[in-house]
């Protein structure tokens, strides 16, 4: 048996970040996701990293900003007001492509909202969440094992495209605790090097400059395009997914993150009843695995999507099935007392699956 | 054997640490196991639970909306939970706090347990937890005693771990408790 | 008896060949120069890492011969703390107007220079935002009249001018904190002295230097350069008086 620790989800990414080559670290408290940051000063000192507590959540993605520019690992991590405060540096990161990780343990909204389970910030994520029209690579992890892995290959692709990555948990998954098997990071060797880092000249020609102001005439849409090839890109060769029991399935489940815990011990009782149900559930929510939905809802039309919201990935599952396809919706928005429990979804299943 | 166990009473009564003592214990033990803490914005006071599952195979959802067992440390958390048991479920609670348990569900089984009164025998009235999780434990059979005993180490912080003894006296009382009086059948 | 050609004046070879864009009496290309001058007297070019703000100086990388990133609005001293966290050993140094540090950015250099960052902060205090095209700053004078303030500055209604370098001098974490001007050959030298203080102290590890340059904008201030000029001398100086507010280096 393999070394398995009882670990909360909250410290799994900050584990993760950490294994991933993560030495600088930069935040500000906020619940649920207080953890992060407490373990990150706890531990940074010991490996001659940096911990910094920031004066506001936009100091903080600036620092982050500043050490992804300067060529080091550099993550925050945050809810969704202090995300909202994000934002503006998450749009020049995204413009002058630094690398770095941010992490969103969602609360749900608007405003000050609450602290409990929600998966309001969908939207805010796979759009951006800034200015100017960009996208963050961004993944949902499921369970504890994945916010420590997904926290890891969240630095890789970061590293890879030149893009900010983005860790979408909740507050269930990060603050529940489960089985962590920890594992050495292989750090992929064909990582390009940060030859485009401000590190000081030292001996270059030309100085390196990181930023994301374009003033001469068509140099503006040149990078525009450059950036939306990349996201092209993403989309090719990076979407991620698990697709269980879509052989069979008379209806498909979705579901991302914390909701699609919810919704496998749900598709578990409709089995057991003789229900064939199948899930589709997105590991990245930008780039969106478009290509299994609108192959399974080819064989299988009908949908129901799932979430801690009011409905935001299903606009994404829209525009991805067969035009044929039937998408369903249901949602909780989170808040105290509003966590579905499975059976509740398994009725839910159960309507939807007969009419 | 896999279950799943909602816990609740009033914060301070130790419940949080029980869950992830039974959680890590499930896990020493190969099990899969989930720990989800039900929490509000006060540190102290308050209302307090939590949902632990353990089981064989993959864990979905943390949280049910009918526990197959529960253990209720107060009248609160009786009158508040109960209902939502599931058929052929288990309660145990807290006779020193709760007085008033619903007669008409007779698919439960009910253990009655003095735990404040056994805790305070103990000779410190904050075990209450540990004998309710010790007699949980004896009674399911969900982790072996042994097992909760070494989580305890894993568990609790270095400068609560003189605490150790006397909290395998009140896991010990707990299941020594419920060995002797066994279930409660209405 | 002959004598050879002696180079006693050139460009700053941490500056580039290029001309700048500049307003014709602005002093931002002087405090450039000033900056650029330091840069080379020690000798760390190659480890000088700028960080650009927004405002006039947002081109600060088509001047300067070195590395260097560009900041949010008021943002350079966080963006700062983490190019510095990453390479301790080089130079970095932000610069920054009033709008982007007095205003939108007040928490971010309070903060960094509270902390004590290893950080040099050139800070043009210029009385006006001048790229957005005059408006009132926060250290616009009393009275002044901006695009934004068209009856004057009313103290009573948009409050008081920020003094910064007394308000940073007065942090624990501040090891430097000076205002200096460039409005007269005698100035401009004492100010390259002061700037080159505030850079040779982060070299020397002694913590977080701020230089506070009076500058002017004719353009927004709607006067020609030699007017200009001579306002910094007057109104300026007066409300904001020049000098040493926090040295660690000769204070105890």
């Amino acid at each position: 048996m393999k070394n398995r620790l009882f670990v909360k989800g909250n410290e799994a990414v900050a584990m993760g970040a950490i294994e991933a080559g993560c030495r600088y670290y930069f935040g500000y408290p906020i619940t649920p996701q207080n953890d992060i940051p407490e373990y990150m000063s706890r531990e940074m000192p010991k490996l001659g990293g940096t911990f910094v507590q920031a004066e506001s959540e936009v100091a903080a993605i600036n620092m982050v900003l500043g050490a992804g520019a300067a060529g080091g690992r550099a993550m925050t991590s945050s809810s969704g007001p202090g995300i909202s405060l994000k934002a503006e540096g998450m749009s020049f990161m995204a413009g002058s492509e630094i690398p770095a990780v941010i992490v969103n343990i969602q609360r749900p909204g608007p405003g000050l909202g609450g602290i409990d389970v929600s998966q309001a910030d969908y939207f805010q994520a796979v759009k951006g969440a800034g200015h100017g029209g960009y996208h963050l690579i961004v993944l949902a992890p499921h369970s504890v094992q994945e916010l420590y892995d997904l926290t890891m290959l969240a630095f890789d692709l970061a590293d890879r495209y030149r893009i900010p990555a983005m860790v979408l948990g909740d507050a269930m998954l990060g603050q529940m605790k489960e089985a962590l098997v920890p594992h050495a990071h292989q750090l992929p060797k064909d990582l390009p090097p940060k030859d485009w880092a401000i590190t000081g000249k030292r001996g270059r020609v030309r100085g390196n400059v990181v930023k994301s102001l374009y003033l001469a005439d068509g140099e503006l849409e040149a990078h525009n395009w450059h950036l939306h090839a990349k996201y092209a890109q993403l989309k090719e060769r990076e979407t991620r997914f698990e697709a269980v029991g879509l052989d069979d399935a008379e209806l498909i489940l979705t579901a991302f993150g914390g909701a699609a815990r919810i919704v496998k011990t749900a598709i578990a009782m409709a089995r057991k009843e003789g229900l064939k149900v199948g899930l589709i559930r997105p590991i990245t929510v930008f780039p969106f695995p478009t290509d299994i939905y609108r192959t399974a809802t080819v064989k299988t039309p009908k949908v129901l999507c799932v979430e801690l919201n009011n409905g935001q990935m299903v606009e994404d599952v829209r525009l991805s099935v067969d035009p044929k396809a039937d998408v369903r919706f249901y949602g909780r928005p989170g808040g105290t007392g509003s966590l579905p429990d499975p059976e509740e979804i398994f009725a839910q299943i159960r309507k939807h699956y007969k009419d | 054997m896999n279950d799943n166990v909602f816990m609740a009473g009033y914060g301070g009564q130790g419940i949080l640490l029980i869950g992830n003592l039974l959680a890590c214990a499930a896990i020493l033990e190969n099990k899969n196991a989930t720990y989800f803490p039900a929490y509000g914005p006060e540190k102290r006071g308050g209302a307090a639970s939590c949902t632990v599952i353990v089981s064989g195979v993959e864990i979905g959802s943390p949280v049910m909306g009918r526990p197959d067992s529960m253990l209720l440390f107060n009248q609160l958390a009786m009158d508040k939970y109960f209902e939502r048991i599931a058929s052929g479920g288990l309660c145990i609670y807290n006779s020193c706090l709760i007085e008033d348990v619903p007669q008409l569900r007779t698919d439960i089984r009910k253990i009655a347990i003095p735990a404040n009164a056994l805790a305070v025998e103990l000779g410190n009235a904050r075990l209450v937890n540990m004998v309710m999780l010790g007699a949980y434990a004896t009674q399911t059979g969900i982790v072996a005693m042994d097992t909760l005993k070494a989580g305890l180490d894993a568990i609790l912080p270095e400068r609560n771990k003189g605490f150790i003894p006397g909290n395998i006296m009140a896991l010990d009382c707990g299941a020594e408790y419920v060995r002797k009086a066994g279930v409660i059948k209405d | 008896m002959s004598h050879k050609a002696q180079t006693v004046f050139q460009r700053p070879s941490s500056l580039k060949e290029v001309p700048t864009h500049f307003c014709a009496g602005c002093h931002h290309g002087t405090v450039h120069r000033l900056v650029a001058e330091a840069i080379d007297l020690l000798d760390v070019q190659q480890q000088t890492i700028g960080i650009g703000s927004v405002g006039c100086s947002v081109l600060l990388y088509d001047y300067f011969d070195i590395d260097v990133v560009e900041a949010p609005h008021g943002r350079a001293p966080a963006v700062g703390t983490g190019v510095k966290r990453v390479h301790p050993d080089s130079v970095v140094f932000t610069y920054q107007g009033d709008g982007d540090l007095a205003a939108i950015g007040t928490a971010e250099i309070i903060h960094a220079a509270n902390r004590g960052e290893l950080l040099t902060v050139i800070f043009l205090n210029n009385t006006t935002y001048g790229m957005t095209g005059g408006q009132m700053a926060p250290t616009t004078l009393p009275g002044q009249v901006t695009t934004t303030s068209p009856y004057g500055r009313d103290v009573l209604k948009e409050g008081h001018p920020l003094r910064m370098a007394e308000l940073l001098g007065m942090l624990g974490g501040t090891a430097f904190s000076a205002r200096v001007a460039v409005d007269t050959p005698k100035r401009v030298m004492e100010a390259g002295r002061t700037i080159l203080k505030a850079f040779e102290m982060q070299v020397k590890k002694q913590g977080f230097a701020f230089v506070e340059v009076l500058g002017a904008c004719p353009t927004n201030w709607g006067m020609s350069a030699i007017e200009a000029n001579a306002r910094v001398g007057k109104e300026l100086m007066d409300f904001f008086p020049l000098g040493v507010y926090k040295d660690i280096t000769t204070q105890g």
